[in-house]
């Protein structure tokens, strides 16, 4: 089955040919939810990395994941931005887009943005070229080969570099930012291309506290206007933004609820401090 | 921001580039003056002999820009990009063989020599159409441009990246020259397609042709040089550099990666050919010899001694090692090949960013020193 599946991809239109993929506006949350994860399995060679997981974002939320190493924060990360395919469940972006029959791009041209552990930018562009690259535009080849600024666009990059505190450094190489400040580029990225849900993975790893507490500002500033899934494993830092918290283990859901009712969860406390 | 505005700001940026049209400006100028209206008994005249030279050289400096573009802008280092050079000669070199008609050694008005000597009696269909020029000149874009198309398109979708694609680029070049070898595949075999007599009836041979090419040569570089311009300073050539710096970033931004990729790959290979097809005529011979991976290994040090990533790096480079080439095979051809792997080690270890980035690290040498001096001063 699995050639004949590739061959199908190949021979669908969207694919072979360069036509834009679905846009965000087709995003249905009338119920809610903006993203719903049901039943989601994924094994490697054996080992369960995510174990029926079920899972519900609301719209507009910020919500922390936090779990033990090893509990499948990264792999479910993984299967919502398309890197990986569940072997059982669905993965659903609002009431119609199924995310597991969408490749990589489309699912970023819908409106979900992810950032990574390790801060991922483009060292030899500067942080205004940074943000270009990551803005919402018509991003296919020859399009890109004579797009050229609007005076709109141009605002709104100065608009997120005010937003992550970077407008000083404009013109400067992205290579050159300190640790927190290239993280912080590359959350001006991920809200130039305008997502509905942002995917932020360990956002203060290696954050002094000033900087930390800058990011929290931050991410706290986007829920609302952006659903914010952020995973971490910083406890004090999770505590200074968290409304809502659910915790991972063996893949599967252990507790969720505010932080206090998750830290005095007694399965909570065994998973963290029993092992 | 208009269309004018960013076409004068690509040249305003472009302080090298600059540079190097207004030298090849002069020397399209001053090279035809000196060899056509400077009598040959004086000491300025060129020989037609180095005008030829020159010429060669200007295509592959083309051919070193074409490179420069996939492997100092996209990351893309192609080992096998001769091919596309061979190719683009091939096409070339067809019609000037159809152009021979009856004025081969054996007189037979339709099959090349080659031809007649294996006994064939027609014209295998792939040489049909050739006797057009305006086929031969669409075949040179095309026949390399859909190679690069389909090997692209095969590599980058499967993401082949790096070091593997390389060698499968070189394994491209090299296949490539085991099939023109055979004389099965109605290319001339071993000796390639050569005894070329004139283009669009012009005599090959006589000085006013010669220079001709040169100028011709001349002008698609620049032109090649200012369109490989305009792409890297295009946005399209900022997601082309985002993709060599981060692959996976650049995807998940919402960038198809690969269509990128193809897309210059196949515009360098595209001017690769139109290099080749230019060489052909001035050298008037194509052989399978060119296919040669060794060519398209040398081509990538010609790129590596200019220094990568800046399009003139790339011009400085093919026609400093060519000459070089030129002066030690004539002077001392036992040395040239020690040179070539010598400088190769030279440039990896001393000068990564080669000729052009070793300018850039005098001037920060200097003004380290300057502002060290200054300070002592103080």
């Amino acid at each position: 089955m699995k050639p004949l599946h590739r061959l199908r991809g190949m021979m669908n239109r969207r694919r072979a040919l360069d036509v834009p993929p679905v846009t965000a506006e087709r995003l249905d949350v009338s119920h809610g939810p903006i993203l719903y994860i049901e039943g989601v399995s994924v094994s490697f060679d054996g080992f369960k990395a995510l174990n029926k997981l079920t899972l519900y974002i609301d719209d507009g939320e910020l919500r922390c994941i936090i779990g033990p190493n090893g509990a499948g924060k990264t792999t479910m990360m993984d299967v919502i931005t398309g890197k990986t395919r569940p072997d059982k469940g669905t993965v659903f972006f609002g009431q119609t887009l199924d995310l597991t029959q969408m490749s990589e791009t489309e699912i970023a041209a819908a409106g979900i943005g992810r950032k990574f552990q390790k801060p991922t930018v483009f060292p030899q562009h500067s942080v205004f070229e940074n943000l270009e690259l990551a803005m919402q535009a018509d991003k296919r080849v020859w399009s890109t080969l004579f797009a050229e600024l609007s005076g709109e666009q141009r605002d709104r990059i100065e608009e997120v570099m005010t937003i992550v505190g970077l407008q000083e450094l404009s013109k400067g190489r992205a290579a050159l930012l300190s640790h927190g400040q290239k993280q912080w580029l590359e959350i001006g990225m991920l809200l130039m291309q305008n997502p509905r849900l942002l995917l932020v993975d360990e956002p203060v790893a290696g954050m002094t506290h000033q900087e930390m507490d800058r990011t929290a500002e931050l991410l706290v500033s986007l829920a609302g206007k952006h659903s914010v899934v952020v995973v971490e494993h910083d406890m004090e830092f999770v505590r200074s933004i968290a409304r809502k918290v659910t915790v991972l283990h063996e893949g599967a859901v252990l507790a969720e609820g505010s932080m206090d009712d998750v830290q005095n969860n007694p399965r909570v406390i065994d998973v963290y401090l029993g092992a | 921001m208009s269309r004018t505005s960013l076409v004068t700001q690509m040249l305003t940026n472009d302080r090298g580039g600059r540079v190097f049209l207004a030298v090849l400006a002069t020397v399209m100028v001053a090279v035809p003056v000196l060899n056509l209206l400077v009598p040959e008994s004086s000491a300025l005249h060129v020989s037609t002999y180095t005008v030829t030279l020159l010429g060669k050289y200007l295509c592959y400096a083309l051919l070193a820009v074409a490179l420069d573009l996939v492997w100092g802008y996209c990351g893309i280092l192609s080992l096998g990009h001769a091919a596309f050079f061979a190719l683009g000669g091939y096409a070339m070199g067809m019609y000037l063989m159809r152009r021979i008609g009856d004025r081969g050694v054996y007189g037979n008005p339709d099959l090349p020599d080659f031809m007649v000597f294996l006994n064939w009696h027609e014209l295998p269909w792939y040489w049909h159409g050739f006797d057009s020029f305006l086929f031969a000149m669409i075949m040179v874009v095309l026949v390399p441009g859909l190679l690069a198309f389909v090997f692209g398109w095969l590599a980058f979708r499967s993401r082949v990246t790096g070091v593997y694609l390389s060698i499968i680029t070189q394994a491209l070049t090299f296949a490539l020259m085991l099939a023109f070898f055979r004389n099965e595949m109605g290319f001339g075999g071993n000796n390639g397609l050569t005894d070329f007599k004139d283009i669009l009836g012009f005599d090959l041979q006589s000085d006013a042709t010669r220079v001709t090419l040169f100028a011709i040569t001349g002008a698609l570089l620049a032109l090649g040089y200012v369109l490989s311009r305009y792409i890297v300073s295009s946005k399209l050539g900022r997601v082309v550099i985002a993709i060599r710096d981060a692959e996976d970033r650049a995807r998940f931004i919402g960038y198809r990666v690969e269509l990128y990729k193809l897309w210059v790959f196949v515009f360098s290979a595209v001017l690769a050919g139109i290099a080749g097809a230019l060489y052909v005529p001035q050298v008037g011979i194509i052989n399978p010899g060119e296919f040669s991976p060794l060519n398209s290994i040398e081509l990538v040090v010609w790129v590596a001694v200019g220094g990568r990533g800046t399009l003139y790096g790339a011009v400085i480079g093919a026609v400093l090692v060519n000459y070089a080439k030129t002066f030690f095979t004539g002077a001392l051809p036992e040395v040239w090949l020690f040179a070539l792997g010598g400088l190769f080690v030279v440039v990896t270890v001393l000068l990564p960013r080669g000729i052009i980035g070793l300018a850039g690290q005098i001037k920060t040498h200097r003004q380290a020193k300057a502002s060290k001096q200054s300070e002592a001063l103080t």
